[in-house]
Formats: C-alpha cells, sequence, structure tokens
C-alpha cells in the first residue's frame, strides 16, 4: 500500500493532470487504479445475477437448453471470441505505447481496437439477425416447435423452456453488447485524448483504466462462449 | 500497475495472446468430442484458465505491488460463488424433500 | 448572509466561500455535497412518512373505509420503496458519510469528488422518476416486487419504478466505491487502520455491501423489466419459471440492504458514547472487526425471508443456522458499548440520549430477529405484523435514531451553529416515546394474528391499532421539531467553537464549519483513536436559546 506523502504542499506546475485534493500523481493514478478495479467488481457481480438465473435453469431444463443451443451458430461465436481476444492484445500494446512514448503505435492501436469492437458488434448482428428470422427471439413472435433435443432422439424440446434459454441468451449477450458500446465509446475518446497528445509516459491512466474495463468486457465474453454456444455439442 | 517490466513485456503479450486463441481453438474442438458430463466441467476450466491469463498479463496483476487488487478480485469472486451455491442449495436440494 | 448573532468577523468556510445555486449544483466539495443530499433525502423522508401517515389513518379502523383496498396496496408499497431507497439507504452515508470521511482521515476531499457529484444527481434522477411514477398510479406490489404478480398481472408502472430503483442504485454503488477507495487511498500520514475512527471502520463495510449487493437488484430490475415488456416465463411458473429465483435474487441484495441501513447508525452511535462517556471504545479491533463481520455475514442470511415460500427445508435449516450466526457481531458491539459506559463520565445531552434509545431499541429489534430466524416460530409470525415492528424497530428504532443522534453530534461542525439543547432532549424524548408507543402494539397483533399489508382487520385488534396511531403522531412531532430548531440555529445559533464536545477526531481539529479544502496543512498524526484520557473532560456548554 503506497504511503501517503507527509509533504504539506504538493509541487505545483509539476502534472497539470494532478488533481487538487491529490498529493502526489503516484497517489492520484493509484487511487483511479483501484476505483477501476473495485467498479469491475461491481460488474461481475451485475453480470453474477445473470449467471445465476441461467445456471439454475439450464440443470433444470438441460434438454431443452441444449436444443435452443444448437441453434445457434458456433462459428460466429468461436470467432467472436478470438476477435475479442486480438482486441485485448491491441489494448494491452496501447498501454504500452502510451508508457514507452510511442504515439505511432498508441493511435494504431486504438485504432485497431475499436476496429475490432465494431467488428464483434457486427457479427453479433447477424446472429440476433439470424435470430430474428428464425423467429427465436422472445416475445409475441416467438416459435420453438419441433425442434430436437441433442442425444434424445425422437423428444422435442419444450418451446417455454426454451423460450427461458433465449431470454437469457439475449439478455446477457445484449448486456455484453451495450458494454461493448459504452467500451468503444471510451476508447473512442481515449483516441482523441491520444491524437492530443495528452497521454505520455508521465500520465497515462485513462489508457490503463480504459484498458482494465476492455479486459473486463473479454473476460465475461470468454465465459458467455461456452456457456451459451457450447452444450451438447457432441451430441 | 505500480511494477512496468523493463525487459519488453511484448514477447508475453504476443505469447499470451497466442496461448489465448490455441485455448479457443481448443474449447471449440473438445466440444465436438464426447466426455460425457464433463464436457461443460473442461469448457468451463478452459475459460477460467483464459480469464486468469487475461487477468494477470493483460490486466497487469501479475507482478503488481499493489495487493488490494488481489484482494478485491478474490472478493468479488467470493461473493459471485455465495450466491451461485447457495441458491443451489435451495435448488439443488429440492428433490429431497 | 447577515449573522444574527454577533460574531465579529465570519471566516472563511466552505459554506460562504462562493454563492449562488450553481456554486452548490456544480459543487465538488464533499461537504457541500452533503448538504444537497441532507435536503433531499429529507424531502424523501416527508414522502414515505405522508403514505405511513395515510396508512396508520386507515388502520384505525377495522374496516376499510379511507382508501381502497387496491390504493391501500400502492401506499405500502410506495412508503416501503421511498423509505428504503431514497430515504434510508443514502441517509447516513450519503450525508455524514460524505460530510465526514474525508475530515476523519485528514484528506482534502473524496477520491473522486466529480463522481461523488454525480452520485447525487443519478439520485435526484431516480427520485424525480420515482415521484413522477407515485404520482401518476404508482405500484402496489409491495416493495419487495414479488413475481409472477408484478411481472404478469399487476397494470400499476413497475418498469418505471424499477427504472428509478436502478439509477438510485448506481448512485449507492459510487458512493461505496468513493469510499473504499479513500479511505485506502487517502488516509493522512500516520493515519493507520488501527488509529481510524470507528465511524470510517463502519463506512467501509458498508460500502463493501453497497458494491457487492446492490449490483444484483439491478439486474433482477432489468429481468423483471424485460419479463414484464416482453412475457418471458423467467419467473412465470406457468411459462416454466420459478418465482423463487426472483426471490433468491432479490433479497441476495435486500437482507444485506440492512447493514447498509444499520451498519453507519452503529458508526456514529460508536462515535457518540465514546465522546459522551469521555472513554476510548471497549474493543476496538473487535469493533472494528465486527462491522467487517456484519458485511460479509449478511451476504449469507438472505433466504430467511423466504422460509415459508417454497424453498426446500435444507436450504431453510442451512440459513436459519447462518442467521443466527450473523446476530453475534451485532451482539459483540452492543457488548462493546455498555461496557464502554461502564465507569465512564457520562453526560445527557441529545445525542447520547438518541444513543442510548439505540441501544435500548436496535437490541429488542434484533432480539425478534432471532425469533424469526427459529424455524420453528417464522411460520406463525412471518408476513405478519411481528415482522413489521422487528424491521422498523431496527430501523427506525436504530439506524433513524443514530441519524438523529449524529446530526446533532456533528451539527456545530456541519453549520458552525449550536443547537438548543433543551429543545433537542426533549425532542430525543418525544421520538422515543412516540416510536414505541407505535410499534411496540405490533409486536403483539403480529402475534395474535393480524397479517401485514392487510386494511382492514378483526374488531379486536382495533385498541392495539389506535395506540400505534396514536403513536406515529407523538413519533412525527418529535421529527418535525429537530428540522425546525436546526433550521433556526442556523440563523440565530450560537456561534458553535471548534470542537465544542472536545471530542476527539480529526473532524473536530478543523474549524466550524471547515474551509473548503479542511486542513490547511495536511495532519499527521501520532495519537491513537479515542485519546480521550488527554482530551480531558467534557466542556461546560453554551447551548443555544433553551
Amino acid at each position: 500500500m503506497p504511503d501517503q506523502a507527509a509533504a504539506a504542499v504538493h509541487t505545483e506546475g509539476h502534472n497539470p493532470a494532478l488533481l487538487h485534493h491529490f498529493a502526489e500523481p503516484e497517489q492520484q493514478r493509484d487511487a483511479a487504479s483501484l476505483g477501476m478495479w473495485v467498479f469491475l467488481a461491481t460488474e461481475v457481480m451485475f453480470f453474477g445475477g445473470l449467471f445465476c438465473a441461467y445456471l439454475i435453469y439450464r440443470l433444470k431444463y438441460f434438454g431443452d437448453f441444449g436444443a435452443a443451443s444448437s441453434t445457434l451458430n458456433t462459428a460466429l461465436g468461436a470467432t467472436n471470441t478470438a476477435v475479442l481476444i486480438c482486441s485485448s492484445l491491441t489494448v494491452v500494446l496501447a498501454v504500452w505505447a502510451a508508457q514507452t512514448a510511442r504515439r505511432t503505435l498508441l493511435i494504431t492501436s486504438l485504432i485497431l481496437t475499436l476496429i475490432l469492437g465494431f467488428a464483434f458488434l457486427g457479427i453479433k448482428g447477424i446472429e440476433y439477425h439470424d435470430k430474428f428470422v428464425e423467429h427465436h427471439v422472445p416475445g409475441p413472435s416467438f416459435s420453438f416447435e419441433n425442434e430436437p433435443i441433442p442425444g434424445h432422439p425422437g423428444q422435442f424440446a419444450n418451446p417455454n423452456h426454451a423460450q427461458i434459454y433465449f431470454a437469457l441468451y439475449f439478455i446477457m449477450t445484449g448486456l455484453h453488447a451495450v458494454h461493448m458500446i459504452v467500451g468503444i465509446g471510451i476508447f473512442v475518446w481515449l483516441l482523441a485524448l491520444a491524437w492530443k497528445g495528452r497521454l505520455t509516459p508521465e500520465y497515462h491512466t485513462p489508457v490503463e483504466i480504459g484498458g482494465l474495463y476492455w479486459h473486463f468486457v473479454d473476460i465475461i465474453w470468454i465465459y458467455l462462449f461456452p456457456l451459451l454456444y457450447l452444450i451438447d455439442k457432441h451430441k | 500497475m505500480s511494477a512496468h517490466s523493463t525487459s519488453s513485456p511484448l514477447k508475453t503479450y504476443f505469447a499470451i495472446w497466442a496461448t489465448l486463441l490455441v485455448a479457443t481453438y481448443v474449447t471449440y474442438r473438445v466440444a465436438f468430442l464426447d466426455l460425457g458430463p464433463f464436457n461443460a466441467a473442461v469448457a468451463l476450466i478452459i475459460a477460467t484458465i483464459k480469464a486468469t491469463l487475461v487477468a494477470l498479463f493483460f490486466m497487469h496483476v501479475w507482478g503488481s505491488s499493489d495487493k488490494m487488487i488481489k484482494v478485491v478480485v478474490i472478493a468479488a469472486l467470493f461473493f459471485l460463488f455465495l450466491l451461485l451455491s447457495l441458491s443451489m442449495a435451495d435448488f439443488g436440494t429440492r428433490a429431497w424433500s | 448572509m447577515a449573522t444574527a448573532v454577533a460574531q465579529p468577523v465570519e471566516r472563511e468556510n466552505y459554506l460562504n466561500k462562493h454563492y449562488g445555486a450553481l456554486s452548490w449544483l456544480f459543487t465538488t466539495d464533499h461537504k457541500r455535497i452533503a448538504l444537497l443530499y441532507l435536503g433531499s433525502i429529507t424531502f424523501f423522508f416527508f414522502i414515505g412518512g405522508f403514505f405511513a401517515l395515510l396508512i396508520r389513518l386507515e388502520l384505525l379502523t377495522p374496516v376499510g373505509d379511507l382508501v381502497q383496498a387496491d390504493t391501500y396496496n400502492k401506499l405500502f408499497t410506495m412508503h416501503g420503496m421511498v423509505m428504503v431507497f431514497f430515504f434510508l439507504i443514502p441517509s447516513i452515508p450519503a450525508v455524514l458519510g460524505n460530510f465526514l470521511v474525508p475530515l476523519m482521515i485528514g484528506a482534502k476531499d473524496l477520491a473522486f469528488p466529480r463522481v461523488n457529484l454525480l452520485s447525487w444527481y443519478l439520485y435526484i434522477i431516480g427520485g424525480s422518476i420515482m415521484l413522477h411514477c407515485m404520482l401518476t398510479g404508482g405500484v402496489d406490489t409491495g416493495w419487495t416486487f414479488y413475481t409472477p404478480f408484478s411481472t404478469a398481472y399487476t397494470n400499476t408502472k413497475i418498469i418505471e419504478a424499477g427504472i428509478a430503483i436502478f439509477i438510485a442504485g448506481f448512485s449507492s454503488i459510487l458512493t461505496g466505491l468513493n469510499f473504499v477507495v479513500t479511505i485506502h487511498r487517502m488516509r493522512a500520514p500516520g493515519m493507520t487502520w488501527s488509529r481510524l475512527p470507528l465511524f470510517i471502520w463502519a463506512h467501509y463495510a458498508t460500502s463493501i455491501v453497497q458494491l457487492l449487493g446492490t449490483p444484483v437488484v439491478a439486474i433482477t430490475i432489468v429481468l423483471v423489466a424485460a419479463e414484464r415488456l416482453l412475457h418471458l416465463g423467467i419467473f412465470d411458473p406457468k411459462l416454466g419459471g420459478d418465482p423463487l429465483l426472483f426471490q433468491h435474487l432479490f433479497w441476495f441484495y435486500s437482507h444485506p440492504a440492512v447493514y447498509i441501513m444499520i451498519l453507519p447508525s452503529m458508526g456514529v452511535v460508536t462515535e457518540i458514547i465514546a465522546c459522551y462517556s469521555r472513554k476510548r471504545i471497549f474493543g476496538y479491533k473487535f469493533v472494528a472487526l465486527s462491522s467487517i463481520g456484519i458485511a460479509v455475514l449478511g451476504f449469507l442470511v438472505w433466504a430467511h425471508h423466504m422460509f415459508v415460500a417454497g424453498i426446500s427445508v435444507y436450504a431453510a435449516l442451512v440459513f436459519s443456522l447462518l442467521s443466527y450466526a450473523v446476530g453475534v457481531p451485532s451482539a459483540v458491539k452492543v457488548f462493546n458499548w455498555t461496557a464502554t459506559m461502564y465507569k465512564g463520565s457520562i453526560h445527557y445531552d441529545a445525542p447520547m440520549l438518541y444513543a442510548f434509545g439505540f441501544l435500548g431499541l436496535f437490541t429488542i429489534g434484533g432480539l425478534t430477529g432471532l425469533f424469526l430466524a427459529c424455524l420453528g416460530i417464522d411460520p406463525h409470525v412471518t408476513d405478519t405484523y411481528f415482522v413489521v415492528a422487528h424491521f422498523h424497530y431496527i430501523m427506525v428504532g436504530g439506524a433513524v435514531m443514530g441519524y438523529l443522534g449524529g446530526m446533532h453530534f456533528w451539527w456545530p461542525k456541519i453549520s458552525g451553529r449550536l443547537y438548543p439543547e433543551g429543545w433537542a432532549k426533549l425532542a430525543a424524548l418525544i421520538v422515543f416515546i412516540g416510536f414505541n408507543l407505535t410499534f411496540f402494539p405490533q409486536f403483539i397483533l403480529g402475534y395474535v394474528g393480524m397479517p401485514r399489508r392487510y386494511y382492514q382487520y378483526p374488531g379486536e385488534f382495533q385498541v392495539l391499532n389506535v395506540l400505534s396511531t396514536a403513536g406515529a403522531t407523538v413519533l412525527g412531532i418529535g421529527y418535525l421539531l429537530p428540522m425546525v430548531y436546526f433550521l433556526w440555529s442556523m440563523r440565530y445559533g450560537k456561534p458553535a467553537p471548534d470542537n465544542p464536545w472536545n471530542a476527539a477526531g480529526l473532524e473536530w481539529k478543523t474549524q466550524s464549519p471547515p474551509t473548503t479544502f479542511n486542513f490547511d496543512e495536511t495532519p499527521v498524526v501520532t495519537w491513537e483513536a479515542y485519546n480521550y484520557e488527554e482530551l480531558g473532560p467534557f466542556p461546560e456548554q453554551e447551548s443555544s436559546g433553551a
């Protein structure tokens, strides 16, 4: 735990980004970092409620969930996982570029991150569209008749239980997508900061904590992919 | 956050990135093998390994001198575990009555 | 700003440094934000109190004659939602916590002052949406929103209320985040963890609960809204859903939420008892750890709200056992407060009267919680007025008394004025009498079988209901008095010295009221907390007015 400085007077003009209520830049940066980690802890619990609901219903309606899940495009899901992993790489490169004053790499990495983020959303959009066309969007137009349960030939999934699967699918991936959009917004702002030269080796806290957020959103997807897409694939 | 590796971290980043992609591919292929009841467990274990790698190396938890980060991560996971396990104490035992 | 009491030159402080509405609406000073919250939560306290008044008026007679049944459902729902989400949960943390946390640890402000202002704006937005919801029809499900009634059957404004609570919850999360980071990263040199005031430990524990619990109710609200809009089946048994899943997710937050409401109050009571006994708190480490213990154990007991809902009996056994366990750290505090007062030099001023009230009423409320945790007793008294009395003893007899005690204790620091001690003692007494008259009969009512949330009852219950309503009137007067004399004191009260109670704590080393940045020089702490042996006796008081 870093010690707070005993100096009553903070060094004026040392760093224009130093806020008045902090004694030194290190304290400000450690506060920002801890703040973002604590916020991510709240996000774990936010998604956690959905994981809880999913866990309970998957165990209860395993066959129906398998049937519903088998209508998802696993290849697109896997591709999206790879897209996000690549975007986490570009994020961490951006942080390193800021730390080492590599302006071109910083801006390139931020732009690549944005491109990959949009790619993720685009693929998600295609998947959502497919679901819409197949009447798998929960609501008045939902239909899931005569869909076989994987591994149980002759048995068909209960449409109500399948609707619960799709409800959770859309809410979980939808919430994740909302977080992606926020992340894209953050990285557009970071790109603007980088363009104006405000991210330096002395002060690059925004890209560090923006990066933390992005990696977290990646981690959520790392769990969503196997849970939602890979049920009973071998059957 | 407080400790930066002075030797090039780039090698680490690319190694982790490659590992993550390989692990994703493995997850995908293993899903099509019949492991009986263990399919879900294997998928989740691989996912946890991937998440851990992202947290340790991309989020710079590895080598960080800030103890609080580890406390925060463990606390979040612990309380999530409480939510899931104590709910299952009900749902999992209803059939026993 | 003219001072009505003679003071040669008013020193510059956080109140008079800038003038004008914009200087308040765009402030990042934690002390001003605390006052913004003070005004807002007081407003919502009156709204919640208004609904309580209507409830108690209806219950004066056994028949449903004041309002219709549907309206009555809305009354108790709105009373609960407003009081829980817009008064109790923010109250002490957002007012006293915001004001005091930086001062007590020797910091210039919280870690994230702009996020602090955002918290207040989120609270206002949530509160405004809730107001609009109430004015355009309200909600009738009870503050607990149980499904499938809330998702599939009621026609009231569930989604709007849900949005209001979601936004207010985000405000609560950000406050908790601010406190945790502040307490970790902004303590003055020498302010080690074992020298922190226990008020800080209490708010740290509260923040843990706010951070880890609130997101779960937030996602539950999202699920309820989605289910309602799209007729999903997540909570609807007709479509394969489980209503108990809602209850699990709801109570996972809402039980720890009651610890959000009581922990800060316990922190206040600790500070008051130490000061008005002129003694260090007995068992500092135990009190500090008991706060953390309550926060953690509080997350393990939620299904005790569901004993008769249909959970498995094995789960009920587990949760009953855990619910007994969570009483232990609270008991530790009660013992330690009592031991602190033993051989202390007790002063019976208003803050201490509120602390005494807290001690007795919280103990009763807590003990009746243990009755409810017992699987043999709960089916008899659950969903009766016994439960209503239990939680009002803790939330009103406990949390609100602590809040009022704290407002009195720190009023000189906040406003620079002394409150009138005579009136304050009278108000404390009226509150205590009014409170007991309101809620003690409800224990009996519940035990003999009066269900909660009913607007009519058998005639033989009327006497107790009338007593309860009479008590509520007295209680209301008791609450109005401080509002009147606090406001009076801002203009006519005696100017307060920097440390009118000769109390321990860094906040008392600043001027009353403090300057905008709290300390001229960052303090360096070399003494232990509650150093009352060094500070000496309680000073002779010149109070304002009576």
